[in-house]
């Protein structure tokens, strides 16, 4: 491990003295974002659930998005992929990332077709 | 024997001894357990929303179905899974603290810190015990129909959900219990619910003022609410009472939900207890000097990569069984 830290977070917006200090920094910051999705979840506000994005609705991809900014700051930050040589991290962070999109893209559309199987077939499921 | 072996020929690339991508050997290895985990999880999770797609108009809602907080009563959706992801985040916060520490070779604050991060553990894995047995028991009851459908009821005065106990029939029918000589192969007796399904039905028909709700999702993203006539016809479809939620009956909405439930929050709470495990064998090393021996604190450091892993697929277990 390179025992020198990184210590600038928001891509040098926020610089801290010390390692101390940033864990506790990206510690705030992460319950800010995770007091934001629950408060979201919470009173679901309408402007988002009865907006749509690519046929899902907008506070989902609101919940997605924040989900990955965690993602980040814990795996960059908690698990000092920061700190690390960036080959390693492209190897890391590229191969899961690349195939757990396929893997979404190809389930979610067959999982579609199978529900307007449900939907237009000749088959009573609801009875 | 030792692991480490001089060749002297650290300097050639190709010679061995050296360390590829700047990682030693155990800590790439516990990267590259992490990645094989993490495409297990995202496996299981994309499996979950493959049958949530396919079921879209009657998927349960999560805010429904997670509605208890410890010691307390009434409705309170979200707040104690907000809790557990705290938790957790904040013992990943201790662990890295305890990674720091080891870099300064701090043993004392190792050890304090190593501590909180087990306490953190503990609790989030007592907490979800708490959750899956608050699901497992269920709140109002429901009725299944023939294909396995779900019909709730609803207060048609209030609106709010209506238990079976609030408006079911005592009625004077003795229960006959299978009995070994009855049948060919015994069975056991099976799912045993509060109510029997006559008690409901006659129950509902005389309380005017109750109504069913069915798992479709209208417009509004809301389940659909039949009126009295819809109600009275709907109900006889209905086969059997279903009380709190197993991997083959689900009183919340579809089964699969629960069965997707148990399995990955189990699978996750399962890497969560193995992780507690691992860190208290490391605790114990730490107290007993091995690192500071050593003269680093890398296992601290590999121990860590995988306590935060465990924070992350949280991360994304929460948003999509509990935010989406």
């Amino acid at each position: 491990m390179a025992h020198e830290h990184k210590l600038a977070i928001f891509r040098g917006l926020l610089k801290f003295k010390s390692n101390t200090q940033k864990i506790w920094g990206v510690l705030i910051f992460l319950t800010i974002v995770t007091t934001v999705e629950v408060v979201l979840g919470i009173i679901k506000p309408r402007s988002l659930t009865h907006s749509f994005f690519l046929g899902m609705k907008l506070i989902n991809w609101v919940f997605i998005i924040l989900t990955l900014v965690k993602a980040y700051y814990i795996a960059w930050d908690f698990m000092h992929l920061r700190d690390e040589k960036t080959s390693l991290r492209r190897v890391i962070v590229w191969t899961p990332v690349f195939l757990i999109c396929y893997l979404i893209f190809i389930l979610l559309f067959e999982a579609d077709y199978i529900y307007n199987v449900f939907k237009d077939g000749f088959i009573t499921w609801n009875f | 024997m030792d692991a480490t072996v001089s060749t002297g020929t650290e300097d050639s690339v190709w010679g061995g001894g050296n360390k590829p991508l700047g990682a030693s050997y155990g800590k790439m290895m516990m990267w590259f357990f992490i990645m094989s985990d993490a495409l297990t999880f995202s496996g299981f999770l994309v499996a979950y929303g493959f049958s949530r797609f396919k079921f879209i108009e009657l998927w349960p809602i999560a805010d429904e179905v997670f509605t208890h907080v410890p010691f307390f009563h009434g409705n309170y959706p979200m707040y104690y899974v907000a809790f557990m992801t705290f938790i957790l985040i904040m013992s990943s916060v201790t662990m890295v603290l305890a990674v720091d520490a080891g870099h300064k070779m701090k043993q004392k604050s190792v050890i304090l810190y190593m501590f909180l991060t087990i306490i953190g553990g503990a609790i989030f894995v007592g907490s979800q015990a708490w959750e899956w047995a608050t699901f497992i028991k269920g709140d109002y009851g429901a009725l299944e129909t023939n294909s396995g459908r779900i019909l709730q009821f609803v207060n048609a005065e209030t609106g709010e959900r209506a238990a079976l106990a609030d408006f079911a029939k005592t009625l004077p029918e003795e229960r006959v219990k299978h009995q070994p000589s009855e049948g060919i192969w015994f069975e056991g007796e099976g799912y045993k619910t509060s109510y029997s399904l006559n008690e409901v039905v006659e129950g509902f028909k005389a309380t005017p003022n109750i109504l069913i709700r069915t798992e479709q999702l209208n417009e509004e993203g809301e389940k659909t609410l039949l009126d009295r006539k819809q109600s009275l016809a709907k109900i006889l479809e209905a086969n059997q009472v279903v009380e709190g939620a197993n991997l083959v009956h689900n009183e919340y909405g579809h089964r699969l939900f629960a069965d997707f439930f148990f399995f990955i929050t189990g699978f996750h709470g399962f890497h969560v207890f193995s992780g507690v495990v691992i860190n208290i064998i490391i605790f114990f090393n730490v107290i007993l000097g091995t690192y500071q021996r050593r003269g680093h604190y890398e296992m601290v450091e590999k121990v860590g990569l995988y306590w935060h892993f465990v924070d992350l697929v949280w991360v994304f277990v929460f948003t999509f069984f509990y935010l989406v």
